[in-house]
């Protein structure tokens, strides 16, 4: 998940300097750029393939992808992936995945698109009759640290929960809230929320649900699960709670 | 005489924890008395390193703490007669007690006057200038340079104020001020008249406009949920201003006290409302989508900065008054939240960044160049810029980590140098400060034992004051003007 590496953050200066010209359209507020590098890098390059690439409604297409030269690799709606990979989707609709490869020596984009057999309405089960409780017990919240918004390994098995009950119940919406414990900043804990909430949700993409089956509300600090001053009480607080969106 | 002014105590920046001298308010005055005693030594005894190294940074820190907050060195000795009762109708003693309580706590607040005791003033409530004896308040124990008197009457249903301030030194032209204030005869009339003369004399004796007619805008539970509201700068006068029933936070009030920017929380998550205080009602601002918060007025009215997370991620934007022309001028992986403006120039924005994990003030020019951090460690949030430019207010816990219980701290910092003073000491924890007009103040939140109350103090830490009491009271916010 994280952009560690020098180039990374290299790059990322120069997309911060690039939106900050086109957004200001004032002369030369960049930050100083990144040193350039000393030999001309070469050009990455990208591929991606859909397989298969029609699919019925409720079905699953692997998407398979490619890139040579790149140091940031990232698919439309999925986030940030390797350099190289395959996943398994499950787009309710017709969805193109617009895989982009950044590199020192440019960059370079391909797209694939799962296109959705017209197909009668799909025969998943009925959705109106998931309550809330039943929900609650199949798609459990997501846990983090302090002051963190990084998805840690032991919430893998909540994601892949969640991800798997959605996909098959493909007509439920999600809204994703974001919540912190009772410490520090009313503000900042506020965006903290926002970012474990779409850290919650672009895991959820990644494991194949569509976005625009998820939104998400921060609660920062606003809304306590639990109101004890210990450190099993901040953890309560500190999640990403799934409920229906209704 | 006065007391000696007594300074804020503090470090230069990346100062060793071991310099963290005088924390309480008792030790304050025992170091000042030692400083004195100190200085003689010195002289004396060139050995007393360790006093050398102390000294001198809280001299440094006191310095420009006091040059740039324009509070002075010397303290006015002020001396409030109460007033003449000049009339029989019945409302003419609340109502004097009311102008005569309001006018003390104003100039007592005021940050720039040692204002002498009721019990130390002459036993008189001269309600002219030819009833008064200025040989009587000059002397001891009222000791007082300067002194506030008049009448007050009521009839008709109208109240009118004679209102003077006097030299005591002064044989010929003693006068001042000399001011007459008539308004309908209300309590709460009564009190806004006590409100303007202190800011006459504020003004005259102090070079810049005072504070009493000033606002704070607010974060109330009173309701039941978290509202909007607003009260006098001395914590009188509180009504509600917003009745959404969510989440309302972040206050900000436009410098030409018009509107306030605040932010709500709504079934699509967080976004900015905008509220005309000449309407009385919620009007029109554009939701843009993805949390949106923490609203801050540039001083000209013309922009805001806020937080949104419209692009996934929460970054700071700029936008017009109107909330058109949004445009993003931060893109920083992680929470981006609580920009201010400096107000002297609308040319830089500080905020709070968590871009380096624990949040940290930075400070960046108003178009997202030349980013700088300010704070060196620990958790930092809650900038608010100074009227003139040269300070940060924010809350600060140095100590801040997993499972620390943590003081939050209010600290303000000189930004050309970054040295900076703890403000507050072991008293719970203080947020969300907000610096007053004058320059000369600051409003926080404090939560200690109990719910969030509203507090302010002057700039150097001293003079802590309670302005709300029960109901739970947050992030404050200091009217313009």
């Amino acid at each position: 998940m994280q952009l560690k590496n020098r180039k990374s953050l290299a790059l990322t200066a120069s997309l911060a300097a690039m939106l900050t010209i086109a957004g200001c359209h004032k002369k030369n507020p960049a930050p100083p750029p990144p040193p350039a590098p000393t030999e001309a890098a070469p050009a990455p390059t990208a591929t991606i393939t859909a397989s298969p690439d029609t699919i019925d409604a409720g079905g699953q297409s692997t998407l398979t992808w490619q890139t040579t030269n790149a140091t940031d690799v990232s698919i439309e709606g999925l986030g940030q992936v390797g350099a190289q990979g395959t996943q398994t989707v499950r787009p309710t609709q017709t969805t193109s995945y617009h895989l982009i490869a950044h590199g020192d020596g440019g960059s370079a984009d391909a797209t694939a698109t799962v296109t959705i057999a017209a197909a009668a309405a799909p025969s998943a089960p009925s959705e109106s009759n998931i309550s809330e409780q039943e929900f609650e017990q199949q798609v459990k919240p997501v846990f983090f640290d302090y002051d963190s918004y990084d998805i840690r390994p032991d919430a893998q098995s909540a994601i892949q929960g969640a991800a798997n009950f959605l996909n098959q119940h493909p007509n439920l919406k999600v809204v994703i809230g974001g919540y912190c414990d009772s410490r520090g900043s009313t503000e900042y804990n506020l965006a903290l929320g926002e970012n474990r909430a779409n850290a919650a949700k672009q895991a959820l993409v990644t494991a194949g649900v569509a976005p625009d089956r998820l939104r998400t509300v921060s609660y920062g600090k606003e809304k306590q699960f639990c109101t004890e001053q210990n450190e099993a009480c901040w953890q309560q607080n500190r999640r990403a709670q799934f409920t229906l969106d209704q | 005489m006065g007391e000696p002014y007594t300074p804020g105590f503090g470090q230069p920046f990346n100062a060793g924890e071991g310099q963290d001298v005088a924390k309480k308010n008792g030790n304050r005055m025992i170091v000042s008395q030692t400083k004195k005693i100190v200085a003689v030594r010195l002289s004396l005894f060139a050995a007393f390193l360790a006093f050398t190294f102390l000294i001198p940074s809280s001299i440094q820190a006191q310095d420009w703490v006091q040059t740039g907050s324009n509070l002075p060195v010397q303290k006015i000795r002020v001396a409030a007669a109460d007033l003449k009762a000049a009339s029989g109708d019945p409302q003419t003693g609340p109502m004097k007690s009311v102008f005569d309580q309001t006018l003390y706590n104003d100039l007592r607040y005021a940050g720039i006057f040692d204002v002498v005791s009721k019990s130390m003033i002459p036993n008189a409530t001269p309600g002219s200038p030819s009833e008064i004896n200025l040989a009587n308040w000059a002397a001891q124990p009222s000791n007082a340079a300067y002194v506030a008197f008049g009448a007050l009457a009521v009839s008709g249903g109208r109240v009118t104020v004679q209102a003077y301030l006097y030299d005591t030194h002064q044989q010929q032209s003693a006068q001042v001020l000399g001011k007459q204030y008539a308004d309908n005869a209300t309590v709460e009339n009564t009190r806004q008249i006590a409100h303007r003369f202190a800011d006459e004399i504020i003004e005259r004796l102090g070079g810049t406009p005072g504070i009493a007619e000033t606002k704070i805008y607010y974060v109330s539970e009173k309701s039941g949920s978290k509202e909007i509201w607003v009260m006098d700068y001395d914590g009188m006068n509180a009504r509600q201003l917003t009745h959404l029933g969510t989440v309302s936070l972040s206050p900000r009030v436009s410098p030409d006290n018009s509107r306030i920017a605040f932010s709500s929380l709504g079934r699509n998550g967080w976004s900015i409302r905008m509220y005309s205080l000449d309407l009385g009602r919620l009007v029109a601002f554009p939701a843009w989508g993805g949390t949106t918060l923490s609203p801050a007025w540039s001083s000209d009215g013309t922009k805001l900065a806020f937080s949104s997370a419209r692009s996934g991620d929460p970054d700071i934007y700029v936008c017009d008054a109107s909330g058109n022309n949004a445009h993003r001028i931060t893109a920083f992986r992680g929470p981006d939240v609580s920009p201010t403006w400096n107000p002297k120039s609308n040319a830089q924005i500080a905020w709070v960044s968590g871009r380096t994990k624990l949040p940290q003030i930075y400070i960046m020019d108003a178009d997202g160049a030349n980013v700088s951090q300010m704070t060196d460690g620990g958790y930092a949030s809650a900038p608010s810029w100074s009227p003139n430019g040269q300070f940060l207010t924010f809350a600060w816990n140095r100590r801040y980590g997993p499972g620390a219980p943590g003081g939050e701290d209010i600290y303000i910092m000189n930004i050309a140098t970054r040295a900076w003073v703890q403000l507050t000491h072991d008293a719970g924890m203080n947020d969300a400060p907000s610096w007053s007009p004058d320059g000369r103040h600051i409003v926080f939140q404090r939560e200690n034992g109990g719910r969030s109350e509203i507090w302010m103090m002057l700039t150097d830490g001293t003079d802590q004051q309670q302005l709300t009491h029960g109901g739970g009271n947050s992030q404050p916010n200091w009217s313009w003007k």
